[in-house]
């Protein structure tokens, strides 16, 4: 059991990683990892929004939507789950943490069009996981996407400094090829570790 | 060029066809939607049954935003337009589910994750909730058809590359080798972004800053 749980995490961080393998949460991907210190900021905040509408999310469709057999609304409750919860930490973060909110909320609103996070309530029904490989499975794809975008914003930022680009190609271009690159390198993982 | 021809372009119904499917085309140009793009383009059927769904649920939640944009107040659009696009995009889980198990199995989590595609959201936030009825089912269904002939391109050169075959019939010579690799992600994002360069420089679009 406890190996499995390391396995789930390891395996999604470097062998399935939700931005490498499965191509998900790419619009910010693309747009926010022009700086290593935006791409970070942005990784932060994922890692908590998705962790914590992961296990909201198993909570609820375990415990309401399949006791109630309304199942075929899930979409639609997993979202306003995001939505909401999106809403309320930032609510909490400008009561409470207001230092924190400077840093991390202009981050939060982008945070619920981010595919990532709905993903993983997805996956999380697809694949049958407990509670507790949710919430694994959730911390685990959200560092490894964090993980996947500040390589690619860390080796953007180098290539702005000395890189020439061709005009077609700047900005979502190069990204991608970047990404690609990237990706071509965490095939090597492959094999490491098996999830179902 | 006749005068009339040179007329219809300053049509409005007509300029929104031209621009969303070439100069303001959703993939290479505001590059939205492009997780479901290098997603599910590894095979051609699957990138026809995306197109198909993203076409379908853009038109109808722009027409019913578009019904809806005198009640909707600001503050609370967002959270209208992820129940309406989620009310669409379960109907087309359930339909794919019913009549093409086997593609509703290869996309998988894919299908749901059209609630996030950014371009429904961005179609509806940028022009639904701003125009009239037709025009706005006019723009869902032009930015839906060059979503989707984009996704079939793309798909088609990797299908092509990875296996050799397009729609499951083989198309390449018996010495040709497959480049797996193309069905992966690496090749999504290499194809992607090859093509964003052509098409780019083709419509000469100028690079977000």
């Amino acid at each position: 059991m406890k190996l499995q749980i390391l396995s789930i995490f390891i395996a999604t961080i470097f062998t399935h990683n939700i931005a490498l393998t499965y191509l998900l949460g790419m619009c910010p991907f693309i747009s926010l990892s022009r700086s290593l210190k935006t791409a970070w900021g942005m990784g932060l905040s994922v890692i908590f929004v998705v962790t914590l509408t992961g296990a909201l999310n198993w909570i609820i469709y375990h415990w309401i939507l399949v006791p109630t057999q309304s199942e075929l609304i899930s979409y639609i409750v997993f979202i306003i789950v995001i939505a909401a919860s999106v809403q309320l930490l930032e609510m909490i973060l400008e009561k409470f943490l207001p230092g924190l909110q400077v840093s991390f909320g202009i981050f939060l609103p982008l945070i619920t069009v981010n595919c990532v996070v709905l993903a993983v309530s997805l996956f999380m029904v697809i694949r049958d996981y407990n509670f507790i490989q949710t919430v694994v499975f959730a911390f685990g794809s959200a560092v490894g996407w964090t993980l996947a975008i500040t390589i690619v914003a860390a080796i953007k930022e180098k290539l702005s400094l000395s890189g020439d680009v061709p005009k077609g190609l700047q900005g979502a271009g190069i990204t991608m090829v970047i990404a690609g690159i990237v990706a071509l390198t965490f095939l090597g993982f492959a094999g490491m570790v098996a999830i179902q | 060029m006749p005068i009339k021809f040179k007329k219809l372009l300053y049509v409005k119904s007509v300029r929104i066809i031209i621009d969303r499917l070439w100069r303001d085309n959703p993939i290479f140009s505001m590059c939205l939607g492009v997780c479901s793009a290098l997603a599910v383009t590894n095979k051609v059927e699957n990138a026809i049954a995306m197109g198909v769904g993203v076409t379908f649920v853009l038109v109808a939640s722009s027409v019913i935003i578009s019904f809806l944009r005198k009640l909707i107040s600001s503050r609370i659009r967002m959270i209208i337009y992820m129940v309406t696009i989620s009310t669409f995009v379960i109907v087309v889980d359930r339909l794919l589910k019913a009549f093409f198990p086997s593609i509703s199995e290869a996309i998988g989590p894919y299908i749901g994750l059209i609630i996030t595609n950014c371009l429904i959201m961005g179609r509806a936030d940028a022009f639904a909730i701003k125009n009239e009825v037709r025009y706005s089912a006019l723009d869902g269904l032009a930015s839906g058809i060059g979503y989707s002939y984009t996704l079939i391109i793309i798909s088609i050169i990797r299908e092509v590359l990875a296996f050799g075959s397009v729609l499951g019939m083989k198309v390449t010579p018996e010495w040709w080798t497959n480049w797996v690799v193309m069905a992966m992600a690496p090749g999504a994002f290499f194809v992607l972004s090859i093509f964003l360069w052509i098409t780019r420089n083709m419509a000469k679009i100028q690079p977000e800053k």
